[in-house]
């Protein structure tokens, strides 16, 4: 709705002018009062901008802003996918401190640098500042290095085959696509479609440890637990937990979802509670753990239709979460309300009925509640506000990312989104 | 100037065993807009769309095809055509040629592979998908005022495309690029002001007065030279005495802005005191033109007097030689009387006749009715055109508009211009404004149903787009379903998200029998790249029971191999998912029979091991591993299997071993395996006649104390 009054002001725009050559350089839409029309104020997305950059958005990530630094986050990263040619791309927010001419804040982002990308970007995440870490669907896995001096992106490492299959019988290998990487520099852990997990460490040539056939069914997700841990979710619908500290090829805790074995997509570590672990899976739903406790989720949120493709906690305020599905939604979830007299568990956004979360009971399950984290169970204060972010669903929005008060989507129907006014 | 090679650089997917010395090179074509001479052989016809052929078809030679010398092959694709030469044994024997080593792809929508051209692709969809969406309950004003945004919202985004084409243009290093995308621009901008007039004549059905207003407003917007000229001169430091001035205020009256023309007069008069008063009654007459603003309420009849009136003043004043001894305020004079001579000779001003049509009716006919259009855009045509040139293409689909032919209108786009999108797009909106509906083509559905698969099948062939295709195919009632499923099984299968992504779209449309053939794909891909646990639970994601047991005859297999179960964390966890084939039941069952025996629950562990023999669902031959795996419960200190239990063992070790002396008997060698076998079934032998008596007698114990 708010993107198409923002279309039709464009064109008395250009009608006044009367000649469309004269225009104005870049395209800028504004999304303003979504959330502030759909939910009660908390988490208002002011102003989200759009553009479409003609290639199928796969990741994006923000680049992290330098420790100590006030600033927000204005650079970002991001990678395509099903092109015949794809490529990890470098944006920069065009803000230069200054309101356009009709009051609204110039957030347009422009492309500062792109490299070529052999396969799919199936994973992005920053190393350090000027590091990128990639993940392709041919296998392999490459760092990226940009030079801010004249703002061109190079390889700087790649390991060709970090994922493959061996087929029956023959010592053939065929390339298996990589599918997710984590980074705690100087290692990177990458998972991927044969099951097997790498642990690798920059500026060495060959993987630091390898386990192979850790999974029988696909791995989609990584992350890091604590430090020698990290955890992985499957096809198959369960999380593994992984130390580095012991040998062989079995995981030290495998918990899981029960009956139907639904696959998870992805997973995210709580910033501050490093027990406290949230999954999305292919029905949709997001379940949050607590991998101290039981081998089952604590609580299993109805929450998309689709595919949930990424699940973040917010980095510095994690009673805020965030989701995207391939449903073309993306999510706010805030379970930091404490307000008494609401009474409604959860507020229904959008025009669509379908932002009602329902906390669906399994057999475990205990009323999921907020005060602290998302682990208590006190059904007093049972309430998380959600306010769907994008104005019209459409085409699968495949990655987000969150940092400070920027968010940050990517979407089949080649659009980038970007906020920088999540809290206003 | 549309082929475009690319260099012998892709081998075509489908033909696996010609890549090693073969290459492909591809060639794009567009509807309609086709060159070369017309040779047969190598040439592609296309056809028009509607129900008649519009004249010959026309024909494209494919670069680098050399027909007349080679004989040429041609398959059908989904949007896209190969060709390749063949290679016929003639009778007679003629001298060897080398074959031509290309195959070619030639693709039917150039536009499609535009980079530019994608955001318009992705950014319309969304308004598409919209606008399926608004409620066929909503009626009158509230429609119709949707429909109308729907409709702007796609002219801003031509505009945003070619704004940024534009941009590109000029950018562009080379002059070749560079034509070509001035030439996209000047499409983009026929297409935006085609649809501008299809909104104002068939969306928002005008009436007369309003109708003149928007049809200033789109001309306005049309002509473009104006900013750039005004910003010439009023930029200057002497207007005045600027070379076009009079040209800038001469547009300004043709335009219907008469508030810039005033303001223009008056800097005249500042400059030249002589002509200041006829500057003034100039001014006059324009300030008091009657014109019909939006928010007033006079009705037709009230402005056609006034208008009247005024005319007839601004008449007395050119009679009365008022103007006489300025030719600039007299030509601006006789302008506002509409005089068809005095219009004329602006004609490099007015560029074009649809601009001389409005100004015309501005200054003539303001309460032209929307019926009255056509007779004076044909006469508008005829006088600019002078008989000096024919109407191009525009010409004619403007022209069409005018005289409210819709049909005749989406023809001519059709044909005219160089994508699908224009025209399905256009046609879905008007055919939501109920404009359509009488008109079935007789092939295939209605004519927006045929446009939309059309430019859907154009997005299906590249290799990005095609999600966007699926939403379009969605709205079309009645072929829609059948192109998605033929075109959805086509795609290729890159990675496991992409397949989840199509097998997303599948399932949300029950579509169950592609669901079923892409698991299928992945399972056997898994089978082959020795993924065993993904191959089963892509079989159980496509209850495909027969491939179950395939893969749980591997799973056995690797067992029988090893010694131990592979992808335990799977087998382990199949839950109901067991009972897809029987063979999956016994896998997860004897899996469980190895975790009962390894938790040491022996009982049940052995009853578990009879109840699978038993009821059959043990195959034969894994019988003697099973009875094997009784023979270290046969021998535990305590007795496990019961008296009965044991008969039972026995019997199955009869019947194994009866039927395998049988199938000795016919075969009659490999007798070091016998050996193994009867020493195997020796010793089972003995432990179940120890079992039985120590059963028989714990049994008999436990009854008597």
């Amino acid at each position: 709705m708010c993107l198409s009054s923002v279309a039709l002001s464009r064109v008395s725009l250009l009608s006044q002018s009367g000649c469309w050559a004269g225009g104005r350089a870049g395209r800028k839409r504004r999304t303003q009062g979504l959330g502030a029309r759909w939910s009660y104020g908390l988490s208002a997305m002011e102003e989200i901008f759009a553009k479409f950059v003609s290639q199928k958005i796969s990741k994006t990530r923000w680049r992290p802003v330098p420790p100590g630094s006030l600033q927000p986050a204005e650079t970002f990263v991001t990678g395509s996918w099903d092109n015949e040619e794809n490529s990890v791309s470098l944006w920069c927010i065009g803000d230069f401190g200054n309101l356009s001419s009709d009051g609204g804040f110039e957030g347009d982002h422009q492309l500062l640098c792109d490299i070529k990308h052999h396969g799919d970007v199936m994973d992005l995440q920053f190393l350090d500042q000027e590091r990128i870490v990639a993940a392709s669907s041919t296998g392999c896995v490459t760092i990226f290095l940009h030079h801010p001096n004249n703002q061109t992106l190079s390889v700087s490492q790649e390991w060709v085959g970090a994922h493959y299959h061996i087929g029956p019988g023959s010592p053939s290998y065929r390339s298996a696509p990589c599918t997710g990487i984590v980074c705690n520099s100087p290692e990177i852990v990458t998972v991927g479609e044969d099951g097997r997990i790498n642990l690798f460490r920059v500026d060495y040539k060959e993987a630091v440890r390898t386990i192979d056939n850790a999974d029988s069914s696909t791995l989609h997700a990584v992350t890091f637990l604590r430090t020698p841990e990290i955890l992985t979710v499957n096809s198959i619908g369960q999380l593994k937990i992984w130390d580095f500290r012991q040998q062989g090829n079995e995981p030290s805790q495998i918990l899981s979802l029960t009956g139907d074995r639904v696959p998870l997509h992805c997973v995210d570590r709580h910033p501050n509670q490093q027990h406290v672990v949230a999954t999305g899976g292919q029905d949709g739903m997001l379940s949050i753990w607590d991998v101290r406790q039981g081998s089952m989720p604590v609580s299993l949120l109805k929450a998309h239709e689709a595919e949930m493709w990424e699940v973040h906690f917010h980095p510095s305020n994690p009673d805020h979460l965030f989701t995207c599905s391939e449903d073309g939604s993306l999510w706010h979830w805030d379970a930091s309300t404490e307000v008494p007299e609401k009474s409604s568990l959860f507020h229904q956004g959008g025009r669509n009925s379908t932002l009602l979360a329902h906390p669906s009971s399994n057999q475990l399950n205990v009323n999921q509640s907020l005060i602290s984290s998302w682990l208590s169970t006190d059904p007093a204060k049972d309430r998380i506000e959600i306010t769907s972010l994008l104005p019209n669903r459409t085409l699968s929005v495949n990655s987000l990312d969150v940092l400070g008060s920027c968010l940050l989507c990517g979407t089949d129907a080649e659009a980038i989104y970007v906020t920088r006014q999540l809290f206003s | 100037m549309l082929s475009k090679p690319e260099g012998p650089d892709r081998q075509f997917p489908s033909q696996p065993g010609s890549g090693a010395g073969s290459f492909v090179r591809r060639e794009i074509w567009g509807p309609g807009v086709c060159g070369g001479p017309r040779t047969p052989g190598a040439c592609v016809d296309q056809t028009g769309n509607m129900e008649e052929l519009d004249g010959e078809p026309t024909l494209t030679l494919i670069p680098g095809v050399n027909s007349k010398k080679r004989q040429m092959c041609f398959d059908w694709g989904p949007g896209e055509m190969l060709v390749c030469e063949t290679l016929f044994k003639k009778k007679e024997k003629e001298e060897k040629m080398l074959g031509c080593p290309f195959i070619y792809i030639v693709r039917k929508d150039i536009d499609v592979y535009s980079r530019i051209l994608r955001k318009l692709f992705n950014e319309s969809h969304g308004i598409f998908v919209g606008l399926q969406r608004i409620e066929e309950e909503s009626t009158g004003k509230s429609r119709k005022a949707q429909l109308v945004r729907v409709s702007k919202n796609y002219r801003s985004v031509i505009r945003a495309c070619m704004e940024e084409m534009h941009q590109v243009a000029i950018a562009a290093q080379d002059p070749v690029s560079g034509r070509q995308y001035s030439s996209q621009v000047s499409i983009l901008s026929a297409m935006e002001l085609i649809w501008n007039l299809c909104e104002i004549l068939f969306i928002e059905v005008a009436p007369a007065g309003p109708l003149l207003l928007h049809l200033l407003d789109w001309v306005r917007l049309h002509v473009c030279e104006m900013d750039a000229l005004s910003a010439d001169v009023l930029g200057s430091e002497n207007p005045n005495k600027h070379e076009n001035f009079w040209n800038l205020a001469t547009l300004f009256v043709l335009q219907g802005r008469l508030d810039e023309a005033r303001q223009m007069l008056s800097k005249e008069a500042d400059a030249n005191p002589a002509s200041a008063s006829m500057c003034r009654v100039l001014g006059d007459l324009m300030r008091t033109m009657p014109i019909l603003s939006p928010g007033n309420t006079q009705t037709l009849t009230e402005l056609e007097l006034k208008w009247q009136h005024w005319h007839e003043e601004c008449e007395r004043h050119l009679q009365d030689g008022t103007f006489a001894s300025n030719p600039h305020l007299e030509s601006l004079c006789k302008i506002m009387l509409g005089d068809d001579s005095a219009l004329l000779e602006q004609k490099e001003l007015l560029s074009n006749w649809y601009h001389f049509l409005v100004t015309r009716l501005l200054y003539s006919h303001p309460t032209v009715k929307p019926i009255e259009l056509h007779f004076y855009a044909q006469s508008s045509l005829d006088l600019f055109l002078g008989g000096d040139s024919s109407p191009e293409p525009l010409d004619n689909i403007l022209m069409a508009a005018f005289e409210f032919d819709i049909h005749q209108v989406i023809k001519e786009c059709s044909i005219a211009l160089s994508n699908w999108w224009f025209v399905a797009h256009l046609t879905d909106l008007l055919d939501h404004c109920k404009l359509l509906h009488s008109h079935n083509l007789y092939f295939g559905s209605n004519m927006r149903e045929f446009l939309l698969l059309e430019y859907a099948s154009g997005l299906f062939a590249h290799h990005s787009l095609w999600q966007l295709g699926v939403d379009y195919f969605d709205h079309c009632p009645e072929l829609g379903r059948v192109y998605l499923e033929l075109h959805i099984e086509r795609i290729p299968l890159n990675t496991e998200q992409k397949a989840l992504k199509i097998l997303r779209i599948c399932e949300r449309r029950q579509m169950t029998e592609q669901v079923r053939s892409i698991c299928k794909i992945l399972a056997m891909k898994a089978v082959c790249n020795n993924r065993l646990g993904s191959a089963l639970s892509w079989s159980i994601r496509a209850k495909d029971a027969a491939f179950a047991t395939l893969v749980s005859d591997r799973f056995l297999k690797d067992y029988c191999e090893r010694g131990s179960f592979s992808d335990l964390d799977l087998i382990d966890n199949l839950g109901a998912a067991m009972m897809l084939s029987d063979r999956l039941t016994f896998l997860g069952k004897y899996r469980e029979f190895h975790r009962l025996y390894g938790e040491k629950r022996f009982a049940d562990a052995a009853s578990l091991l009879l109840s699978l023999m038993t009821s059959q669902i043990a195959p034969r031959s894994f019988w003697m591993t099973l009875l094997t795996d009784a023979l270290p419960l046969l021998e535990q200190k305590q007795v496990i299997f019961s008296a009965e239990q044991t008969y039972e063992l026995m019997q199955c070790l009869e019947d194994l071993t009866i039927g395998r002396t049988e199938s000795r008997d016919l075969e009659g060698q490999r007798l070091q395996d016998d050996d193994i076998e009867t020493t195997k079934v020796e010793m089972l032998r003995l432990a179940l006649a120890r079992n039985l008596a120590r059963a028989i007698v714990k049994e008999g114990t436990l009854e008597g104390s």
